[in-house]
């Protein structure tokens, strides 16, 4: 198992270096550069400023300062935040966008699998079509609309909880946060595990265990689950993509000082430093994801060899 | 005395696009105790139908109606709960497809186990114990090992005599068995058939053996059911029936036997015609479009089952094979 | 074929919420198109005399006016018809590509089919903002490039179940008969597979609009897709979204409309994917 895990990770390390260069030569090829806002600086500032962040260097030679620098764990500079770091600059929003995500992730788990559940036990009954309806609109609204919209319900009519803003700590500020993060992906939990359910209950082995007179607790949790929960695992990987997507937008209005920002903003200053330093981290992210998905199958079912 | 389960006048129906299709119509029988039940007929003959609406499995568009008593108990009105008393420990169940019929991920060790806990209220230890030695009993070879494989490690044959340990593990008062040896080997079937009756006489259990093939069902059954378009033709004891059927239906049946008496270059007699859909209905003997002897009356009038000679022996037809 | 379609419009039409959103669509559609006609205020209007004036059915603003006095109802319905343009013309260049791509992993077969559906795996588990994110920022904030970045992203899905279907088709007797024919590659795949995959596809495509739509509003949102002056439902609700505690409505009327139509959509969506009896993969 832990020699697995070990393969797969030096596995991810020539993803990640593919995916480094491209987003490298590819932030380059835009036009413009970091210091372009500033018009009113004199060439000869101009010209100090590129030669101490080495963009006087040819691009190859830059290429090679920042792996080299990254093979030390050393992101370089931001061009936009002066005094920082792109380090230190993730290392402060980072938290905060990884408990939001997290939190949320946990949430769209922890309520959409017995939900989906509960739907297909009542198939074709009321309570299956109101928590599918629920969840087309939980799939429909994108969190940029769901959210404003419960701002307002919650806090700015009922006052129950803040609109935006962070406290160190505080639950009451992500409350709103993590629901309009949550929901897309819950909803779509929901619906797949709602219809593997209603498959796997059609299986043999399902009709074996009721004749073994097993209580229906005991068929669902012990014999009908894990197979359900194959496809559901199999979706953990867009599901973080679409909260890592969702949080860009939820964090800004939510006004949470996570890294969400740093990508759309980076990207447009031409922040070199910063937007690779995004890249690598939600490319990690997404890898680890993978991993935890294939080693989830495993644990699903044990006719899944964990071989490479 | 009261039969151990007794099943009258069930009926088992599917709706399907608003539609009802009768699969089980008016289905009488009863199974004695320590009693070997044999049921033929081809498949969709509604065989296992009656026997999934006793053990509560049907399908949820499915509807059953009639009475099934089991220990005089009405079973089949009463909630699953109720039915979980004896389901799976004094009434089980053994399938068709021993591939698909245990759950893939889970040991067979807990598959056994859970049983015990869940009936008889055993320790998961102390029922691991006892499913070990459930494994010895139907001849399982190294039942320590087998006990923390999954099922997909297990060839088909050992797959199939850990379900019949499963539905032994309650020393049940009758047991019924789907099809047991039609998804194997030939040489396997003969090994699980002869592990049924060893079983039988081990554990004096009744046993219900639903198979489309007489052969299988000769060597067991004190009794034969034969069974046609959801409907009981013919009941006779076994030695009876294979001496002399009085359904043309069963006796086409029995033709379709072979024989190693038979010359070997002679073509396997088969039975003319298509077997009725579920659903299709006449107002006569649903038999007559393929029966030789089928007659006007056959077409108009339904052949009751008929006691004919002696009290075991009913035919529902209107001109019975003469001796 | 047709009476595929016969038996689907009668399912279609036997699921009322399927056709409920049908009608809320096209009076959606019909309402940006006339609903010019009937309001005095265009969309870049300004109307100094009322800032962020409530909506009010007396007053010459129905839905009010925003921060700058444009009236909002004119503003709505000018982005939503911005969103649904830009949501139908990427679906039909993601449709284009996904169905031309597909096709040919699935008739191919073999290695092509491998390499293909490899490329297609890798490229899925990326989260496709940051490749528009990407794309936005080397080429510039350009409309008409907007409306290929977000379909050549939204191709994935439709590329996989084209080559699920021509890969099942392809197995069949009567294309066999047409290879026994004589008939060429594409003709076959022009004759015969296409016709046969048209069902999954059209469900598909239904369902690939509204996530378009969000797609192009998410990116408005952020700032990267419809520029000032025009307008899209997402750049309208990112200025409501900031006017939230002032002025809610600045936030509800767009809101409201996309949230309506993205659902109206997926319902519909649904409803012809149940009909068609295309199943969930």
């Amino acid at each position: 198992m832990l020699r697995y895990f070990l393969t797969r990770l030096a596995g991810a390390v020539p993803t990640l270096f593919v995916i480094v260069t491209i987003a490298f030569f590819l932030i380059r090829a835009a036009p413009g550069g970091p210091f372009d806002q500033e018009q009113t600086l004199p060439p000869e500032i101009m010209a100090n400023l590129q030669s101490a962040y080495g963009l006087d260097l040819p691009i190859w030679n830059q290429y090679g300062r920042y792996l080299g620098a990254l093979v030390h764990g050393d992101f370089g500079p931001s061009f936009k935040y002066k005094d920082f770091s792109v380090t230190e600059l993730i290392g402060q929003g980072f938290p905060v966008t990884l408990e939001l995500g997290s939190i949320a992730m946990a949430l769209a788990l922890i309520l959409g699998i017995p939900i989906g559940t509960f739907a297909a036990l009542n198939h074709n009954r009321v309570a299956d079509y109101a928590t599918m309806s629920l969840a087309v609109v939980g799939i429909a609204i994108p969190s940029f609309v769901v959210l404003p919209f419960l701002g307002l319900a919650f806090g700015i009519y009922l006052r129950w909880l803040p609109v935006a803003g962070w406290e160190p700590g505080s639950i009451r500020h992500l409350v709103l946060p993590v629901v309009a993060l949550a929901l897309p992906p819950l909803s779509v939990i929901a619906r797949l595990t709602r219809a593997n359910m209603l498959e796997v209950l059609r299986s043999h082995f399902i009709r074996t265990a009721f004749a073994k007179g097993l209580p229906l607790h005991t068929v669902i949790l012990r014999h009908a689950l894990r197979p359900t929960l194959l496809p559901v695992a199999s979706y953990l990987a867009p599901a973080v993509a679409s909260i890592m997507t969702g949080s860009l937008v939820v964090e800004s209005i939510a006004g949470l000082p996570g890294i969400g920002r740093y990508m759309v903003q980076g990207a447009l200053n031409r922040d070199y430093t910063l937007v690779l330093g995004m890249v690598i981290i939600y490319s990690t992210l997404l890898i680890l994801m993978g991993l935890v998905v294939d080693l989830l199958y495993a644990w699903l079912d044990p006719r899944v060899r964990l071989v490479r | 005395m009261t039969p151990l389960l007794s099943i009258e006048e069930v009926s088992v129906s599917f709706s399907q696009h608003k539609r009802s299709i009768a699969a089980v119509r008016q289905v009488s029988l009863a199974v004695a105790a320590r009693e070997c039940v044999g049921i033929v007929g081809e498949s969709g003959s509604g065989k296992t139908q009656v026997f999934m609406a006793v053990m509560g499995l049907l399908a949820a568009n499915a509807r059953a109606d009639g009475s099934v008593r089991f220990e005089g108990h009405d079973i089949l009105a009463t909630a699953p709960e109720h039915l979980n008393r004896v389901r799976g420990s004094k009434l089980t169940m053994i399938f068709q497809d021993p591939m698909t019929s245990l759950t893939p991920h889970l040991k067979i060790g807990t598959q056994l186990a859970e049983v015990l806990v869940c009936h008889a209220g055993k320790s998961w230890s102390e029922a691991r114990i006892a499913a070990r030695r459930m494994l010895e009993r139907v001849r399982v070879p190294e039942p320590i090992r087998r006990l923390n494989q999954y099922p997909h490690e297990l060839s088909g044959g050992l797959r199939q005599r850990v379900m019949i340990g499963m539905s032994l593990l309650c020393d049940p008062m009758l047991v019924i068995a789907d099809e047991p040896t039609t998804a194997l080997d030939v040489t396997v079937q003969a090994q699980i058939i002869e592990l049924l009756r060893a079983m039988r006489e081990e554990v004096g259990t009744a046993l219900v053996l639903i198979s489309h093939d007489l052969a299988v069902v000769a060597g067991l059954a004190d009794r034969i059911l034969v069974m046609y378009a959801g409907r009981i033709v013919e009941s006779a004891t076994a030695v009876e029936l294979f001496r002399h059927a009085q359904h043309p239906y069963t006796a086409e049946l029995l033709k379709c036997i072979p024989s190693l008496s038979s010359p070997r270059l002679e073509r396997l007699p088969t039975l003319a015609g298509q077997p009725p859909q579920p659903g299709d209905s006449l107002p006569g003997c649903m038999f007559a479009p393929r029966c030789s002897r089928a007659a006007e009356r056959c077409r108009v009038e339904r052949p009751l089952l008929a006691p004919t000679v002696g009290i075991a022996r009913h035919v529902a037809c209107h001109y019975p094979l003469p001796p | 074929m047709s009476g595929l379609f016969d038996d689907a419009a009668r399912r279609l039409r036997s699921n009322p919420g399927a056709l409920c959103a049908m009608f809320i669509i096209l009076s959606m559609v019909a309402l940006t198109l006339i609903g010019p006609w009937f309001n005095p205020n265009g969309g870049e209007a300004l109307d100094w005399s009322h800032v962020a004036s409530q909506p009010a059915l007396q007053s010459a603003h129905w839905f009010g006016t925003d921060r700058l006095g444009r009236d909002l109802f004119a503003r709505t319905l000018q982005g939503t018809r911005v969103s649904l343009a830009v949501g139908l013309v990427a679906s039909a260049v993601s449709l284009l590509v996904g169905i031309g791509y597909g096709g040919v992993a699935g008739y191919v077969g073999g290695r092509t089919d491998h390499v293909m559906m490899r490329i297609i795996e890798i490229l899925s588990g990326l989260p496709l903002i940051f490749f528009v994110i990407f794309l936005t920022v080397i080429f510039g904030r350009n409309e008409y490039l907007l409306f290929l970045s977000i379909g050549a992203v939204g191709w994935l899905t439709m590329a996989r179940i084209v080559r699920g279907q021509t890969l099942s088709i392809r197995q069949r007797e009567f294309i066999e008969a047409a290879v026994a024919s004589g008939a060429g590659t594409a003709r076959i795949i022009a004759k015969h597979v296409i016709p046969n995959v048209i069902g999954p596809v059209i469900v598909y495509a239904t369902l690939t609009v509204p996530q378009i739509i969000m797609f192009e509003s998410f990116l408005s949102f952020l700032g990267l897709g419809i520029q000032e002056p025009r307008a899209s439902l997402g750049t309208l609700i990112a200025e409501g979204a900031g006017e939230m505690e002032a002025a809610p409505w600045i936030l509800l009327v767009p809101g409201g409309f996309l949230a309506v139509l993205l659902l109206c959509l997926n319902i519909f969506g649904d409803g012809l994917r149940d009909a068609l009896d295309v199943k969930e993969r």
